[in-house]
């Protein structure tokens, strides 16, 4: 049975969320780990969950890639394991070199907090591979920075490379490409801007989220 | 002699206060203890004009674990488990500097719930502005929410709902009232008694700076043409620091080794010092020394009445301060032991070795002067004309009447302001923002989770027209809020914001609100277990409508059961609980259309309205209801209209035929109360209906859900006939088109 993280940074706050879906509404075991932490050893996948990890300062993400926990997150990157980071983690992602881009503010230049359609773009990655090419989500998103940039060769790269895992249906925040997922060329590395840890149960607005974590077991399960 | 009376104005004293102080000291007070009682005997602080009045409310219950007096009040929701809450405003900063006044207001009402041990898990906020056609309101607005969003969201703590509503009276006075509520175990209640001599007083959270000095004594006295000034009195929030702050607070209260605990906010060290050791009957020694200092040179007095956020003050039992500093130290953040407990009953203060004040704790929290300040009518209230709708000109085209209503900014969508709001964080928000009540399920170990719900109300132009009927309206109103989900009220708490209790008018307003309150509470059987008062909402002489906030808080013992606001299938039927009159005084649609706001409010009948809100809660807990929605604010039209809009931008149309004596506006728009309207299944339609023959609530059937337009017919006539779209366009756009404009 694979063994989840949820990494826990000093103003985190999504992380009690990421662990019950995983762990009560799927039956995962998932433990939270401290960000001073330098070992992942025992672990099969890690989630980077949203939350103003350090304040935001500097910029999200900027501070969090000097924690001793992104060594062995690093590692777990290169050994292929599944690497996945929700909103505040995507930026983290990226800060640390593991994703391409960088988020810039809403264009509205206000946190937005709503549920928006997503598009499956692809299904080689561990948060898609039980989901249909083409298929739209119902997911939140929560985050002021998620104004997705690249440069165009860095884009079309990603195009090229099957690498936007997802894509909003309307333009929520500026998005280049609308793009509000993706993974790195290995494929083991994901960053998505919506929160499926918000909505893994009917009660909470929709249960499509519990669909994408039903991916994640599944890639790890079959990847370990 | 001039210098004293200098002394007492810049301290906004009086010389009976100041004879008071020495009476209490038995000598005269330095500076520094002047400015400890000018800020702990401010109307902010001390309560001094309302606590005769405030002690009418009824505060006790077979639930409330803490009633007013602390940080925040308890209560009982089972399993266990105690709900605190509290609300409090933040007006005066908001208005100076509308972004950190609002966060730090938002920061500050959370910081008094963890003080209790409880893990804050909703917020709400209840907002005035002035109109959006004033430039200055526009930024207001903005500022206000971007704060809100900025302290709320970062500590990971959703804002589940709230109101905003807009008058002129409020343009040089906005309203920014938190509120917070957190769950802890019933049995692990912390409070803010200092106990046990010799043990330690540590110091924990951000330094201390030369912000907000003199804040709480700025809160008690209206404003003039310079009051953005006064923009140094407020303070400047990190949220990341509060976030560090609750965590480390709950991983100590995990522990045995905390004795008490405070949190620094109004009149900081002073309050929080004070207030421990007067509650328990201890004293407390501290030395400024020890205290963190964000910048050189500051003087004792500037320590002692520093505002600056995100600090607590907490007694640890001795000998186990190495564990306080480990914790503190996990989350980076700094613990000085400062003090001790002592037993002489003395907040004794060092500074460089010498005592730089000794004051009773007691005279400074507790002792301070408490007026009975006279009362009088208001002469206005004699020149309100009774408002008959056969004595006003009648609209030519009621379409475009409901569509000016569901643009008016306070009927309009607020998902501009709340959609920055982060509202689902912690995943238990089950009733999105735009329903009647906010709502969080609460998970139960081995059980099905639970609900509370939650909803502030109040209504500014009835407590102007009617300070009673307006007191008791908003407690109705609250009440009737959470019915509506379902939910039975536990508890309450409220904001009471006001003029200048100086004036005999603004002190008749309060006490008759108060009044209101107090009767619509007992006969619901709801305790107040605690709130804020705020006075001096006045500029330049012009006050606000005096605005009473009611936070009340429901229990739902399945949160599968609760119920939202919209319309889910074609084809239900459509029913309205509770008899229409013509009620129109003081009403939405008297101001929208005629311009005015004038007449009786609406009339409140206390046992219909709980008769209304039991069988409410009878067909929510039988599975019966696919919707139900208050009629409030607009009325019957107004209710028809939102129930079309769900909360995922998901619609459905409905056609009805309602009935009048009186023109169509009576049945549109009547502020009538104790009304809500359903809607069920036509399987279902029976056994409701039986339900209201059993309780006596009067039942209409007003049509059916289905298509894509709201049709309704006023006696066989068709009135209204639109889109769906195009009246969801309206009402979703115009708080936008407010603030571009």
């Amino acid at each position: 049975m694979p063994r989840f993280a949820v990494c826990v940074f000093p103003g985190s706050n999504c992380e009690e969320d990421v662990k019950y879906a995983l762990e009560n509404v799927l039956g995962e075991p998932t433990d939270l780990v401290w960000h001073k932490e330098t070992s992942l050893e025992g672990y099969d996948a890690v989630i980077l969950p949203g939350g103003f990890a350090h304040g935001d300062y500097l910029r999200p993400g900027a501070l969090a890639r000097f924690s001793p926990i992104m060594e062995p997150i690093r590692e777990m990157a290169e050994q292929g394991k599944p690497v996945i980071g929700i909103c505040n983690g995507f930026q983290m992602l990226q800060e640390a070199g593991l994703l391409e881009g960088a988020m810039l503010r809403n264009r509205t230049l206000t946190y937005i907090c709503r549920y928006v359609d997503l598009r499956v773009e692809h299904r080689d990655s561990p948060l898609t591979t039980t989901l249909e090419q083409g298929e739209v989500l119902r997911i939140p998103i929560g985050h002021a920075d998620g104004n997705y940039y690249a440069d165009k060769e860095t884009l079309d790269a990603l195009e090229k490379k099957d690498q936007v895992l997802f894509r909003y249906v309307e333009d929520v925040n500026g998005a280049q490409r609308k793009i509000a997922g993706i993974r790195n060329e290995r494929g083991n590395v994901v960053g998505l801007m919506p929160h499926p840890d918000r909505c893994y149960e009917p009660d909470l607005g929709t249960d499509d989220g519990r669909k994408v974590f039903e991916s994640l077991v599944a890639w790890t399960k079959e990847h370990g | 002699m001039a210098e004293l009376e200098e002394a007492l104005l810049a301290h906004n004293l009086t010389r009976e206060e100041y004879d008071r102080i020495v009476e209490k000291l038995e000598r005269e007070p330095n500076e520094n203890e002047l400015g400890m009682f000018s800020v702990m005997w401010s109307e902010h602080c001390s309560y001094k004009s309302s606590r005769v009045h405030l002690r009418r409310l009824p505060t006790r219950g077979p639930r409330v674990l803490q009633g007013p007096g602390e940080n925040a009040g308890v209560v009982d929701i089972g399993h266990g488990l105690a709900a605190v809450f509290k609300i409090e405003s933040h007006n005066h900063p908001s208005f100076i500097e509308p972004f950190q006044g609002a966060a730090t207001g938002v920061g500050g009402i959370i910081r008094d719930i963890f003080t209790m041990g409880a893990r804050p898990i909703a917020l709400m906020n209840s907002l005035r502005f002035g109109p959006l056609s004033i430039q200055k309101n526009r930024s207001i607005l903005t500022g206000v929410a971007a704060g809100i969003a900025s302290y709320g969201n970062s500590m990971g703590i959703p804002t589940v709902g709230g109101e905003v509503s807009f008058e002129d009276g409020y343009s040089l006075n906005p309203l920014v009232n938190a509120f917070c509520l957190g769950i802890a175990p019933k049995d692990r209640i912390f409070l803010a008694r200092a106990e046990g001599e010799g043990n330690p007083v540590f110091y924990v959270g951000a330094k201390t700076g030369k912000d907000g000095i003199h804040g709480a004594t700025m809160a008690s006295s209206e404003f003039d043409e310079a009051a953005e000034e006064k923009r140094p009195t407020v303070q400047v929030g990190d949220p990341f620091l509060e976030k560090l702050l609750l965590e480390a607070c709950l991983e100590l209260m995990a522990t045995d080794a905390l004795v008490a605990i405070q949190d620094m906010g109004a009149a900081g060290l002073t309050c929080a010092a004070s207030e421990m050791g007067s509650r328990g009957g201890t004293g407390i020694a501290i030395d400024l020394d020890k205290v963190p200092q964000r910048e050189r040179g500051m003087t004792a007095y500037e320590i002692l009445l520093s505002e600056s956020q995100e600090r607590m003050l907490l007694v640890a039992r001795a000998g186990r301060e190495a564990e306080v500093e480990r914790i503190f130290q996990k989350w980076d953040l700094d613990a000085s032991a400062i003090g001790s407990v002592t037993t002489d009953g003395l907040l004794r203060v060092f500074s460089r070795g010498r005592v730089v004040a000794e004051v009773p704790a007691r005279a400074l929290a507790d002792e301070g002067p408490v007026y009975e300040r006279p009362l009088a009518r208001p002469s206005y209230l004699d020149r309100l004309e009774d408002v008959r709708l056969d004595d006003l000109e009648e609209p030519r085209d009621l379409e475009a009447t409901l569509a000016a209503m569901l643009e008016s900014h306070g009927v309009a969508s607020k998902h501009w302001i709340f959609e920055q709001y982060d509202h689902m964080v912690r995943s238990n928000t089950i009733v999105l923002p735009g329903g009647d009540a906010g709502c969080v399920r609460i998970k139960i170990k081995g059980g099905t989770p639970m609900a509370l719900a939650m909803c502030l109300d109040g209504n500014g132009r009835y407590s102007y027209l009617d300070p009673y009927l307006g007191g008791a309206l908003a407690v109705a109103e609250g009440c009737r809020n959470l019915a509506a989900v379902g939910a039975t009220p536990i508890g309450a708490t409220n904001c009471l914001n006001f003029g200048n209790p100086e004036k005999p008018e603004t002190m008749w307003q309060f006490s008759n609100v108060i009044d209101g309150m107090k009767d619509a509470c007992e006969h619901f059987q709801v305790p107040v277990t605690g709130g804020n008062v705020s006075f001096y909402n006045e500029t330049e002489g012009e006050g606000i409508f005096p605005t009473p906030v009611v936070g009340l808080v429901g229990v739902l013992e399945d949160h599968r059961l609760r119920v939202t606001h919209n319309f889910k299938e074609p084809g239900d039927l459509i029913f309205l609980l509770g008899a229409t009159s013509e009620e129109i005084g003081g009403s939405e649609y008297l101001k929208v259309v005629h311009g005015r706001v004038d007449g009786k409010p609406p009339r409140l009948d206390l046992e219909v309205e709980s008769s209304v809100q039991d069988l409410l809660r009878r067909a929510a807990a039988r599975g019966l209801l696919r919707s139900a929605h208050d009629l409030s604010d607009g009325g019957l039209g107004v209710a028809l209209a939102e129930s079309l809009f769900g909360p995922l931008g998901e619609t459905m149309g409905a056609s009805v035929a309602l009935e009048t004596r009186r023109r169509a506006e009576a049945v549109l728009f009547s502020e009538g109360q104790s009304r809500i309207l359903v809607s069920v299944a036509p399987r279902e339609a029976g056994e409701l209906e039986q339900l209201a023959d059993d309780t006596g609530v009067a039942l209409s059937r007003l049509g059916v859900t289905g298509g894509d337009r709201l049709e309704i017919r006023v006696n066989g006539e068709r009135t209204i006939s639109k889109t769906v779209a195009s009246l969801r366009e309206a009402w979703w756009t115009a708080i936008e088109r407010g603030l571009d404009s």
